[in-house]
């Protein structure tokens, strides 16, 4: 159980400010997602939680202690890596095992851990390999598993899932959700860039950009009432849609977003906004269709099942209903 | 290899074509090794041969052409005397060749073992991000950068009896009472000759170990990090078998060269028996005693002592020169 406290916490490579101070309580056995744009500072940040990087201000607290001058393995944390950084030339047994031994833990009782992880992870055939004679998938397990047999109070993830295929990564993704679960009281920070796997794992969802917090939220407060347009287009997937100028006035704001599942074709009379269908994406549940309404980008309108519509065609679209409709002024914030 | 064995088994359609891109890789890798077997059939294949031809002969650098079979008379010969002692010569029984083995073993062991421990430090240095790193790298390049026979020449001035600097720093120092003659006393004459060649190759030797260094993952010692891995257990546990390949392939290198030293003896420890190794020896028969199928002789052994510790160190030693991928 870890309550992890940043206050102002900076940091910069020389001259090159990467972490411009961030505030957040990450509360004890919560599973927090940070998503952003490439280079926003997410890896950063969470090297400095684990304690890889120095913070070169403010300050860090593990349940109320500072941890800045503490070293990884001082601050219990466990990390799976991008690149799973397992060493190459021990067998999946001793990558399990090498961080329990040199904790002098006793033979039987490492034993007794690893074995529990692998059964968990489904690797137990695999104890004696080494990590090259391993599936990426199964590298990825071994890596989790190292991490878990350290028993940490603190979970960190770098796009754990991001060198595995489709498949493998709803698998694993739903293999994390039950880790979580399991390890009730370990607190996890897990790094995306997947909107799926930030909207499914997270209990909390902290958005960064240029290395600032923009928002903090469960999945659901983030989708419904974003608080920038920042946000409002990084988080749902399709995209939001956003209308500004002439487009948005009608509904009285500088600038309109409305989700692609929000809105609704409508009679010519009764639309909204009308363009002209220019590219159509056949999903088989959905169809995207992409219209012109001679903004600068294109509009997406999300229908259920295999739309009738082709490109070319005539559209007026509308809201679904009024709360859908997301108002920003000129800063970009909600009104 | 199994993907083979089942095509084999029932030939499909690409299996032919297959085979005949094949028959072209390797058309084409002989048409690339042939030139590099042809100049190493001349320059190596045919010296070799005349060597080994020439120490079963009587050869005589003044009259190589009448030259004449003499067997193994070279190696091992045995005379009875009237008086019935017998008298045993040749190369397996002469006393001052195996003398010059010995110390050639003694040199190559010594001087490749300290240089791999320095080179290994250097490189642990050199591969620690710092201001200037480039600058000392190159910097530490220098020794192995000058020709040997100028190195030597240089350190025979510094260990000069009367004139060297190293006798004038350590007598002021009070080391020592008076001059040593380093490169000519038989207690230090192979002591100068190890130091001078440390002092050369193990930038060498620390380059190609850094190479090694720098293949070896980032992110591990992260992880070994937040193991909470002690500097000293990662590097016995983490860096040195990764990089234990390379420092393999690396020691291969030096022994080779360190087996078959001359020019630095040569220089800088002329006719010293406590320094005389197997190439010194060779080139003394062969040149300057005018025992040229003798020196045949010697050089054919020099030959084979280098193949079987060669052969022996690959094997024991399970060296890959593939990196060990
Ligand atoms: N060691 C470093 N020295 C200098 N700049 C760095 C260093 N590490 C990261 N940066 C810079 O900090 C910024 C944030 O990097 P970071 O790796 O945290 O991004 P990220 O959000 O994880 O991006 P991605 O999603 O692509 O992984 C980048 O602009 C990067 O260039
Ligand atoms: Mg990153």
């Amino acid at each position: 159980m870890a309550r992890i406290q940043l206050n102002g916490v900076r940091k910069s490579f020389g001259d090159v400010h990467v972490i411009k101070g961030v505030d957040l309580d990450i509360r004890a056995g919560e599973f927090m997602v940070f998503v952003g744009p490439s280079g926003c500072g997410k890896s950063t940040l969470l090297r400095l939680i684990a304690g890889l990087e120095d913070i070169t201000s403010g300050e860090m607290r593990f349940n109320d202690q500072r941890v800045n001058d503490k070293t990884p393995s001082e601050r219990g944390i466990a990390m799976v890596f991008q690149s799973y950084a397992l060493y190459p030339h021990m067998s999946v047994y001793d990558n399990m095992a090498f961080g329990l031994r040199l904790a002098k833990g006793e033979e039987a009782e490492t034993r007794k851990r690893v074995e529990r992880a692998a059964e968990m992870l489904q690797i137990k055939q695999y104890l004696d390999r080494l990590p090259k004679q391993l599936s990426g998938g199964q590298r990825q397990r071994v890596a989790i598993g190292r991490a878990i047999v350290r028993d940490p109070q603190v979970f960190l993830f770098d796009e754990p899932l991001s060198n595995l295929d489709a498949a493998l990564r709803v698998a694993t993704r739903l293999e994390i959700a039950k880790l979580h679960h399991d390890m009730g009281k370990a607190t996890m920070i897990y790094v995306t860039h997947d909107q799926v796997e930030a909207m499914t794992l997270a209990d909390r969802i902290c958005v960064l950009r240029d290395g600032l917090v923009e928002q903090v939220g469960t999945p659901l407060e983030l989708y419904e009432k974003p608080a920038s347009v920042f946000v409002a287009g990084f988080i749902g997937s399709p995209k939001m849609n956003f209308f500004s100028g002439a487009h948005a006035s009608p509904l009285g704001a500088h600038t309109i977003g409305v989700r692609p599942e929000h809105l609704l074709a409508a009679p010519e009379s009764a639309g909204t906004w009308s363009g002209q269908v220019a590219h159509r994406e056949v999903m088989g549940s959905d169809t995207y269709l992409y219209i012109d309404v001679g903004g600068p980008e294109l509009i997406t309108l999300r229908e259920t099942g295999i739309s009738g519509r082709n490109p070319g065609d005539r559209i007026a679209l509308t809201p679904m209903a009024p709360h859908y409709v997301h108002r920003f002024n000129e800063a970009g914030r909600p009104v | 290899m199994t993907a083979e064995t089942s095509f084999s088994q029932a030939p499909p359609p690409e299996a032919t074509r297959r085979s005949r891109l094949t028959a072209q890789r390797i058309r084409s890798a002989w048409i690339f090794l042939t030139p590099m077997m042809l100049a190493l059939a001349l320059v190596a294949g045919w010296p070799l041969f005349r060597n080994i031809y020439f120490s079963f002969t009587d050869a005589s650098l003044t009259n190589l052409g009448a030259a004449q079979w003499i067997g193994f008379d070279n190696y091992y010969s045995k005379i009875t005397l009237p008086s019935g002692r017998e008298i045993t010569s040749g190369l397996l029984v002469d006393p001052e060749w195996w003398r010059a083995v010995g110390n050639t073993l003694r040199f190559a062991f010594l001087s490749v073992g300290f240089e791999t421990v320095f080179g290994l430090i250097v490189a642990l240095v050199l591969n620690a991000e710092f201001k200037g790193r480039a600058l000392v790298r190159a910097a530490v390049l220098v020794p192995w950068a000058i020709p040997t026979i100028v190195s030597a020449k240089i350190w025979a001035w510094m260990l000069n009896d009367q004139f060297g600097v190293i006798n004038d720093v350590f007598l002021k120092l009070g080391l020592i009472s008076e001059k040593v003659a380093w490169t000519a006393s038989p207690d230090t004459a192979m002591t100068a000759v190890l130091i001078v060649d440390i002092w050369k190759t193990t930038p060498f030797m620390a380059l190609l170990i850094l190479a090694g260094l720098q293949m070896v993952p980032k992110d591990i010692y992260e992880a070994a990090k937040i193991d909470g891995v002690h500097p000293v257990k990662q590097f016995f546990k983490i860096t040195l078998p990764l990089i234990w390949p390379a420092v393999m392939v690396a020691v291969i290198f030096r022994l080779l060269d360190a087996l078959r030293i001359f020019d630095l003896i040569y220089v800088l420890t002329p006719n010293n028996a406590q320094t005389r190794t197997m190439s010194v020896a060779v080139r003394e028969n062969l040149f300057d005693f005018d025992n040229f199928a003798y020196g045949s002789a010697q050089a054919t052994m020099l030959f084979f002592i280098i193949a079987l510790i060669t052969i022996l160190y690959i094997t024991l030693g399970r060296v890959r020169f593939d990196g060990g991928k």
